[in-house]
């Protein structure tokens, strides 16, 4: 039990997905202008994050591993991944309308985020097992809405700011999110605190 | 266009990283050493130059590209997958060590959108010898930009530029300062996002100010006029 603690808390802050290991930039800076549609990514970088890396654990480990065929592993799990976001977004039109429209939009864009198969292909290389890598993936996807969020707060506010014109968009975007990166890191200190 | 104007548009007019944006997580998580960039460009030229080539080859031929145009993005991301393996397997057996220090990132030059990007804008429809041109410059931009940004951080974070061990530029006898206190924070992540945002914010101030050089020529013919 404990492992999966210290699992779930390095995931959610110390390797936290987008300020340490730099993965959904993209939708990091190109998603968080409002508040609303920084929720509807997290969320759904959620949703398909857990299924997809349960299929491609499961893949992997019952199929690629079987066969001796581990060298495959990207071109398939790119593949299941741009499959699968395609056949959820089917299944959620016709089964849930309502969370289809508040989180139909994001779906195409996580095909090219490199979020979600970068969680993939950790879960194989840091070898956790299902439960392991199911509490993992979730943190990681936690992680993800919670620094989305407080970001997209933040830059409500910047959009009111006196910022230098050359400054204006994307630089002083990048500007606030290291220094949101300088607070991450030094929650490491909590845990030697703590210990 | 000509040959030449089709390469160095990938490197100013239309960079991928700095006009575009395009192809952030990897400039900001391999650019904390130079040696790492250099590896991360030889491999991401590879992968377009030869994506670039055998996309344009695929969809120049009428009878293929018939067949494969309504699925062309999976297709698309079959043929790069394939490269970025054939990159992946010949940097674990030669660069070892460039293999274990860019780790994760060289898989995650599929979803590379600059890739991607080019394949459908550029090499789905012109010929196979400019779509290797364009790739060319455009991997090469890209290679340019993380360069830059990684010469900043590694430099301001260590205070050295060190290239595979045996070329150790030591730039210390202008800067003594920072080799007795180097600002560490520049290899650790937050240093990455505030060096592409200087870098950005740079870039802005000089074209803005070239804009308005044009604007005011503009206006100065007019005025003769």
């Amino acid at each position: 039990m404990s492992d999966l603690i210290a699992i779930a808390f390095s995931a959610f802050i110390l390797q936290n997905i987008i300020l340490t290991q730099f993965l959904g930039i993209c939708p990091f800076i190109g998603v968080s202008t409002k508040r609303s549609s920084a929720l509807g990514m997290g969320f759904a970088v959620i949703f398909v994050m857990l299924i997809s890396s349960s299929i491609t654990w499961l893949l992997y480990h019952y199929v690629l591993v079987e066969f001796d065929i581990t060298y495959l592993r990207t071109i398939v799990f790119i593949l299941v991944i741009a499959a699968l976001v395609q056949m959820v977004e089917t299944f959620l039109k016709k089964a849930s309308p309502s969370l289809y429209k508040a989180l139909g939009i994001y779906l195409p864009l996580i095909t090219t985020n490199c979020a979600i198969i970068g969680v993939a292909l950790l879960n194989i290389s840091n070898e956790y097992n299902f439960v392991q890598m199911v509490v993992y993936t979730m943190f990681i996807g936690l992680g993800f809405l919670f620094v989305i969020y407080i970001f997209s707060m933040m830059r409500e506010k910047l959009d009111h700011a006196p910022v230098p014109k050359a400054f204006k968009g994307a630089p002083i975007a990048l500007i606030v999110a290291a220094i949101l990166a300088i607070i991450f890191t030094r929650f490491g200190g909590l845990i030697e605190w703590i210990s | 266009m000509t040959k030449k104007e089709n390469f160095l548009k990938g490197i100013f007019k239309e960079n991928p990283l700095f006009v575009a944006l395009l192809g952030m997580c990897p400039s900001l998580a391999v650019t904390t050493s130079v040696e790492n960039a250099l590896g991360m460009t030889i491999a991401v030229v590879f992968v377009m130059v030869l994506s670039n080539f055998l996309i344009s080859l695929i969809m120049s031929n009428e009878k293929l590209a018939a067949l494969v145009k309504p699925v062309r993005i999976p297709v698309y991301i079959v043929v790069i997958a394939t490269l970025v393996t054939i990159v992946e397997m010949l940097m674990h057996a030669y660069l070892i060590s460039l293999y274990k220090s860019l780790g994760i990132f060289i898989p995650l030059i599929v979803v590379n959108c600059i890739i991607l990007g080019r394949a459908e804008a550029f090499a789905a429809e012109n010929k196979p010898t400019d779509s290797i041109i364009d790739g060319l410059g455009m991997a090469l931009g890209f290679g340019v930009a993380i360069l830059i940004v990684s010469i900043f951080r590694e430099f301001l974070g260590t205070g050295l530029l060190t290239i595979w061990g045996d070329l150790q530029f030591d730039l210390n006898f202008i800067f003594d300062f920072l080799r007795i206190s180097p600002l560490g924070m520049f290899t650790q992540p937050a240093g990455a996002f505030i060096s592409l945002g200087f870098i950005l914010a740079i870039i802005a101030a000089v074209s803005a100010k070239r804009q308005e050089k044009q604007i005011n020529q503009v206006k100065g013919v007019k005025a003769n006029v």
